[in-house]
């Protein structure tokens, strides 16, 4: 198996769906960020087969905990000091999640309305429905 | 400050509240004509509409304000590229209260998120029509006495007739309000009407494809026009078109208190022949559409 590097301060994103890793890297915008961020594909894994992590050095104020619920809200974040785990932060479904996906529907205002933020709301949490906040499309990921 | 976006913005105590002033104005009009003196409406249309514009600039005049507008997105500042909110923060510097249409869906929102004035939702899109709805829910208060415990049968195009979708979701909010969802398989509702809206409520309905079969269980039916710009092409369009037409025939079907309710406009399915039929309500309907706007435009300005 591979070996990476231990973190001494900062945060890991366990328990990515595999493939899921670099999506999380674009729409976190980890590629913004001047600490060091590994990014570990198709690692072996008890619960889920393969499975992505993510090690990101720095505080978890770097992210938004909202866009990676949205994205998979089944990913755990264990929070890491002097190379120990400290805390274990699980994430839910974001109620509402602004600019992180498009309006698909030609109809919605968002097509042509100058900078208007494409706003999502969890209209249905168990069966994990958003809708566009303005024409009210479903989102299908 | 008020908006009306969708009908569900307002509560059924709200609901009653304006159907009630409603009421009243179409019991006495001349009593509030100078309600709004000094008080302006813009129509702010995008697209063409006359009945709903109409219906706005008829209320608003009724009511002793005046009005200003435009009737299509070319002779608008859109056709210059404007926006929708720099268009309403203009428009605030001019009227009390604006009526939007627009072809694109949440465009009011948007106008109600930037604008100092009441904005009223006149259509987006294939999405909400609220006034209509009101316009709806007041022809079957007035004609059946409450909005509790009665059959309606909505015929027609049932897939993209925004005035249905808004009525169904309108009407599970009150009691004992069963539903026939009368169409071809190709314009059934949309799956979340029937699962989350209906089924999600435990709304009592049934789906059926014959009109006379279920004529004589309704109290109300709501017919609809299909609409030829929502289909690929014109051979299914006609053969849809076709599909449902009401005539005195299946007229003589129904109960002798069933209305029979339609947005307007209509192309054939309701026979011309149905018009003098005294349970032939679809031209009150458009009489009852200016008392509730009427009612709207005094409460949304806080003159009631």
């Amino acid at each position: 198996m591979l070996n990476v590097g231990q973190l001494n301060e900062g945060f890991v994103l366990d328990h990515i769906e595999a493939g899921k890793s670099m999506m999380i890297y674009n729409n976190l915008g980890l590629d913004k960020l001047d600490c060091c961020v590994a990014i570990i594909k198709n690692a072996r894994s008890n619960k889920m087969g393969k499975k992505d992590i993510i090690k990101i050095e720095g505080g978890l104020d770097l992210v938004d905990l909202d866009v990676l619920g949205f994205i998979d809200h089944n990913i755990t974040v264990n929070i890491i000091k002097n190379g120990d785990i400290v805390d274990k932060k699980t994430l839910s479904l974001p109620n509402e999640i602004t600019n992180v996906i498009k309006c698909k529907n030609p109809r919605c205002i968002t097509s042509i309305e100058q900078e208007l933020d494409h706003v999502f709301i969890l209209t249905d949490e168990e069966k994990q429905v958003y809708r566009c906040k303005y024409c009210e499309e479903k989102y299908t990921r | 400050m008020k908006h009306l976006l969708s009908p569900l913005d307002m509560n059924v105590d709200e609901l009653e509240n304006l159907l009630d002033l409603a009421k009243d104005i179409s019991l006495d009009p001349k009593k509030y004509s100078h309600y709004c003196d000094g008080k302006k409406l813009a129509t702010l249309f995008y697209e063409p509409s006359t009945r709903t514009r109409l219906s706005f600039e008829a209320a608003m005049l009724n009511l002793g304000g005046s009005v200003l507008g435009f009737s299509s997105a070319d002779s608008s500042s859109a056709a210059k590229g404007e926006s929708v909110s720099d268009t309403i923060r203009v428009i605030s510097c001019y009227a009390d209260i604006c009526a939007m249409r627009h072809p694109k869906e949440g465009a009011p929102m948007v106008a109600a998120s930037k604008s100092g004035i009441p904005v009223i939702n006149a259509g987006d899109g294939g999405h909400q029509h609220p006034t209509q709805t009101l316009t709806d829910l007041m022809t079957i208060r007035e004609l059946k006495g409450s909005l509790d415990n009665f059959t309606i049968g909505l015929c027609g195009d049932l897939k993209f007739g925004r005035t249905v979708h808004s009525l169904i979701n309108s009407l599970i909010r009150y009691k004992n309000v069963k539903f026939i969802l009368i169409s071809p398989k190709e314009l059934r509702v949309p799956d979340y009407i029937r699962d989350d809206v209906l089924k999600g409520n435990n709304i009592e309905f049934e789906e059926v494809e014959k009109l006379e079969d279920v004529m004589p269980q309704l109290d109300i039916l709501y017919m609809t026009r299909v609409q030829k710009e929502r289909f690929f092409s014109e051979d299914e369009y006609v053969r849809m078109k076709n599909f449902y037409i009401l005539d005195k025939s299946k007229m003589e079907m129904a109960k002798p208190d069933m209305y029979v309710l339609h947005p307007l406009p209509r192309v054939n399915e309701i026979s011309v022949e149905v018009d003098d039929d005294p349970r032939a309500a679809y031209f009150k309907q458009a009489q009852y559409g200016v008392y509730v706007r009427m009612a709207l435009i005094l409460t949304l300005l806080g003159l009631n």
